[in-house]
């Protein structure tokens, strides 16, 4: 039976949130597609639109699932994802360098997005078995390190370094948040002092360099140091107010790259200035702050692990994208949630933002909501 | 109650998610204060850079390797020269100042037009090469006319220069900008390379191209609003190529082209214990100077209507009857096979009956009776056509490819050719025909299908020359870095196959020797043109039909068209008993093997061993 108190105890005032992030991820997409002779074709943001109207329909049917289904259904929906990314592997779509994108009809997916989400959910129901204040033990954590192991494994191979980084590091923090044996915290932190300069003393010099471009784009001045120092201008001539949405972006157009994937903060702060900039920055952190508020509220460990895995695959998104684009970071490809072109990542985040609604809707139901058996 | 959900009592959970609230606090901050740095403390400086989108990426072309020969020799250089390019950006209005540029040099503004539509895309602020190679006088007529002509630069960029013009060229090869599907198609990825960068395409060029090319650098440079470098922020210098230094001996070389002057066709020689080619002759021969601007439409004409084949590789191209040099092929199956032994005979009328048909010796009043190794001497095709009809085609074919002949031979240039050692099977796949027991008696005797190049034969002539080790000819002694110091292990490849022999026994091999040195040196010999003063030469002739024998022994006593005469082949080695020079020359529609081919290669290998010395 369908309780009326979830629609009452539906979260509104999140929901706008959102919408409001991706009307602005909208109005600058079409800033950097229609108003300037960019790389990409001008009718962009209907796609994108289309995308967000997936998003929505996949964040109501997520909402309407109980989330302690996905307790249950956790492995399943691993099993699917790591099905898929194999699937990339052997008959997926080649683009720019490496094999991302999985053909399902019309329309083309990237499993590894998605894989983010599953392996927050084996984590977290894994976790809140184990959960104890002491923290973890070795032996607790080698499990983790399997389930974390085969996706990092299957998304490297694509070759998308970055999206397993991402995997890694989403896991590393949901793992730190669950606390980790302070013996065993000791252990790792010796290995990786130890075992660092072991790695790099055999790594050969191409790699190296590779690893220190990454980390410092000004060693590639051509390359990525040149885009970030495109983006730096464009975000810095904003100044205070901003040229407008739609009047600076055709200075800077061609001289960003995927101005309206990864560089589309660019866009925006060069048009709407530190004002605006800072506007959206403080939507991120009121978005982020209000989903681990939804983690603290709710009663039950698995609960609190999913939403705290699914904040921190937005925050660490948020920072990695916006952190890059300022010159904070280094330059890796990376979307801004809600806000990049992109069908995969869009879908992705309505997902983590569905998630955390879903939770919150629910905080007063418990033992007598009979849905899970 | 489930019973799987357990509920958190504890705080300390709750705690962490509070510690998580104050860290992304301090992370969001974070991105605030450089936010703030970013707009507000040096937005003015920012905005400025802004305005006119002044942080270029300037490409600089590495230096390419060089290539000189075994001793020193340059052969390919690089010069400066004056390349205009412009930035469509920075010259809006972009035709008014294309017309000024014309008006300023007097270059014709429809080279202008055409140069912009064939290279630009990918952004109105990259560089677009509008005429390479200008003289002095235009540069100077640019740089006064600067503050008139927005957005147009003079680069001074590295020419390739092909120092001897055509000597040499189908070797050297030439070089030319990358072509779009080119990119895509490199087995490395891009390797750095992008739309407008030189690259090798054809001869060594391509061969050693991932060794010459070097690596690109480039500038990030402040430009002003009339498109001048204002400063250079970063400089990444580009990394110049490796020299190569090649085996080639570029006196033999030109020796060599003088030799072919006037005529078609191609020489090998080389080096028959290490394979290491000494010359690489293709003739006629092309300047490939004029391919690196691009080429004109009249020039290109003018080529492929060249009547002996210009632009291909001949010596390793060409694929041409084997004709009587084939005999050592033959001889060596047939003595292998035991169809004959060193004591068989045969007697040659000047013709061979088989069926009803009549198979005539190149020599018309026949031969008497000759053994194998006076078979080889004086080229006895009656000999030859009974051993093949013994061993059948399909024999024959399995010794040509142990010897080589039919696939290529390893040497690591481009579109290497394979010949064709024909079976029965490869008749019925081509043709849909059987193969007819008549057919064996013209392959015995190299005619028929078989097909092979100059540096095939080459190869087999060293082979023969040192004791039965097949050669794999190699064009590339070291490379060496711009500085001079050598570059890591020279480019011999390895090979995981032992190196090939000869399907001979040395005593048959000694038969095949001395068949091969009485063709020299004996008193009947084909080639005693090619004797040389003080040293002994081993060789054979060949003389590969363009059209049927009998077609043009109908009217003999005219004389036939040039183009009907047929290729004279000589392959030779010398000294004969220690051999250190292999020689293979075929001159095309040159009759006979001994009388154009072989002084040819009579003088290189004098020149070789007696001049210029080991």
């Amino acid at each position: 039976m369908f309780d009326r108190r979830l629609i009452q105890y539906f979260n509104w005032g999140f929901l706008c949130l959102v919408i409001a992030i991706a009307a602005m991820g909208v109005t600058t997409l079409y800033g950097a597609v229609a108003v300037g002779p960019g790389d990409a074709p001008a009718h962009l943001y209907y796609k994108q639109i289309a995308w967000y109207g997936i998003g929505l329909l996949w964040m109501m049917a997520v909402c309407m699932v109980d989330y302690r289904w996905f307790n249950r259904g956790a492995y399943p929906i691993y099993l699917v994802c790591v099905g898929m990314l194999v699937a990339v592997l052997m008959v997926g779509r080649y683009g720019g360098g490496s094999r991302r994108w999985l053909a399902l009809g019309p329309l083309t997916v990237q499993p590894s997005e998605m894989m983010k989400i599953a392996v927050v959910f084996v984590l977290a129901r894994y976790y809140a078995q184990v959960l104890d204040p002491r923290g973890l033990t070795l032996r607790e954590l080698i499990k983790p390190a399997l389930l974390v192991g085969l996706p990092f494994v299957l998304i490297v191979r694509q070759p998308d370094l970055g999206t397993a980084l991402m995997i890694l590091i989403i896991a590393a923090t949901l793992t730190l948040f669950v606390r980790i044996e302070r013996r065993t915290l000791l252990l790792f932190i010796l290995t990786g002092m130890v075992s660092g300069p072991l790695v790099w003393s055999q790594l050969k010099g191409y790699q190296r360099q590779r690893i220190l471009t990454f980390l410092d784009p000004d060693r590639d001045p051509l390359g990525a140091g040149y885009h970030i120092i495109q983006s730096k201008i464009a975000i810095g001539s904003g100044q205070l107010w901003g040229k407008g949405i739609f009047e600076g972006t055709q200075n800077i157009l061609s001289f960003l790259p995927e101005q309206h994937t990864d560089f589309i903060f660019s866009v925006w702060a060069e048009g709407m200035g530190f004002v605006g900039s800072l506007a959206v920055i403080l939507a991120f952190l009121v978005l982020i702050v209000w989903g681990l508020r939804i983690a603290y509220s709710c009663r039950d460990p698995f609960g609190t692990m999913i939403c705290v895995g699914v904040t921190a695959i937005l925050f660490w998104q948020i920072m990695i994208n916006v952190g890059m684009v300022m010159g904070l970071m280094p330059v890796v490809g990376m979307p801004l949630p809600f806000v990049s072109y992109g069908g995969s990542s869009i879908v992705a985040v309505m997902i983590c933002a569905a998630v955390l609604m879903n939770v919150s809707m629910r905080r007063f139901i418990r033992d007598d909501h009979q849905g899970v058996g | 109650m489930n019973g799987y959900i357990r509920t958190t009592e504890t705080g300390w959970l709750k705690n962490r998610i509070n510690g998580a609230i104050v860290l992304a606090f301090l992370a969001f901050s974070a991105l605030a204060v450089r936010l703030f740095h970013l707009q507000v403390i040096d937005g003015e400086e920012y905005f400025r850079l802004s305005l006119h989108n002044c942080i270029r990426i300037q490409h600089l072309r590495p230096f390419r390797g060089l290539i000189f020969d075994r001793n020193g020799h340059l052969l390919v250089d690089n010069r400066p020269e004056f390349n205009i390019y412009v930035v469509p950006r920075d010259a809006a209005p972009l035709p008014r100042t294309l017309a000024r540029l014309a008006e300023v040099t007097g270059i014709d503004p429809a080279l202008l037009d055409e140069a912009l539509r064939e290279r630009r895309g990918g952004g109105s602020y990259k560089p677009i090469l509008l005429r390479a190679g200008v003289d002095r006088d235009t540069v100077a007529a640019i740089e006064v006319h600067r503050y008139d002509l927005p957005g147009v630069s003079v680069e001074v960029e590295p020419r390739r220069y092909y120092v001897h013009g055509a000597s040499a060229s189908h070797l050297l090869g030439y070089i030319g900008e990358i072509g779009p599907g080119e990119i895509d198609q490199r087995p490395d990825g891009d390797g750095g390379l992008r739309l407008g960068d030189m690259v090798g395409k054809s001869g060594i060029e391509k061969a050693l191209d991932e060794h010459l090319r070097g690596a690109p650098g480039g500038r990030q440079v402040e430009m002003s609003a009339t498109g001048q470098v204002v400063r250079v922020l970063q400089t990444v210098p580009p990394a110049p190529g490796f020299n190569a230094v090649l085996t080639i001996d570029y006196r033999l070389q030109e020796k060599a082209e003088f030799l072919m002057d006037g005529l078609g066709g191609a020489v090998v020689v080389l080096e028959p214990a290490t394979g290491d080619l000494l010359a690489l002759v293709s003739s006629p021969a092309y300047d490939p100077n004029v391919f690196i601007g691009g080429l004109s439409q009249d020039n290109w004409e003018r080529m492929l209507a060249n009547p002996f084949g210009l632009l291909e590789n001949k010596a390793i191209q060409g694929e041409y009857p084997p004709a009587s040099t084939y005999k050592i092929i033959t001889a060596i199956a047939g003595l292998e096979e035991g169809v004959i032994n060193e004591k068989s005979t045969a007697y040659c009328p000047g013709y061979y009956e088989f069926g009803n048909r009549v198979f005539r010796c190149w020599r018309r009043g026949g031969h008497g009776r000759v053994d194998v190794v006076s078979a080889l001497s004086q080229s006895c095709d009656v000999f030859f056509y009974q051993v093949g009809e013994k061993l059948g085609v399909d024999a024959m074919a399995r010794y040509a490819r142990a010897c080589g002949l039919g696939r290529p031979t390893g040497i690591r240039l481009d579109r290497e050719a394979r010949g064709l050692a024909p079976t029965a099977a490869w008749k019925l796949a081509r043709t849909g025909q059987p193969w007819m027991d008549g057919e064996n008696l013209p392959i015995a005797i190299g005619q028929g299908y078989n097909l092979t190049t100059p540096l095939q034969m080459a190869v087999v002539t060293a082979a023969v020359g040192n004791g039965g080790l097949i050669p794999r000819p190699s064009l590339v002694r070291r490379f060496e870095t711009a500085e001079g110091a050598p570059k890591a292990p020279p480019e011999r490849p390895v090979d995981a196959a032992p190196p090939a022999t000869l399907p001979v026994s040395e005593k048959n091999l000694a038969l095949i020797q001395k068949g091969l040195w009485r063709v020299v040196n004996g008193p009947s010999g084909t080639a005693r043109v090619a004797r040389v003063e003080g040293i002994e030469v081993s060789g054979k002739t060949g003389t590969g039909q363009v059209v049927g024998r009998s077609r043009v022994e109908v009217d003999r006593s005219q004389s036939i068209p040039a183009h009907l005469m047929p290729h004279a082949w000589f392959v030779a080695y010398a000294p004969a008993e220690a051999p250190r020079i292999v020689v293979s020359v075929i001159v095309e529609h040159g009759e006979h093997g001994s009388g154009t081919a072989g002084p040819i290669a009579r003088e290189l290998i004098q020149y070789y061993l007696k001049e210029i010395g080991p």
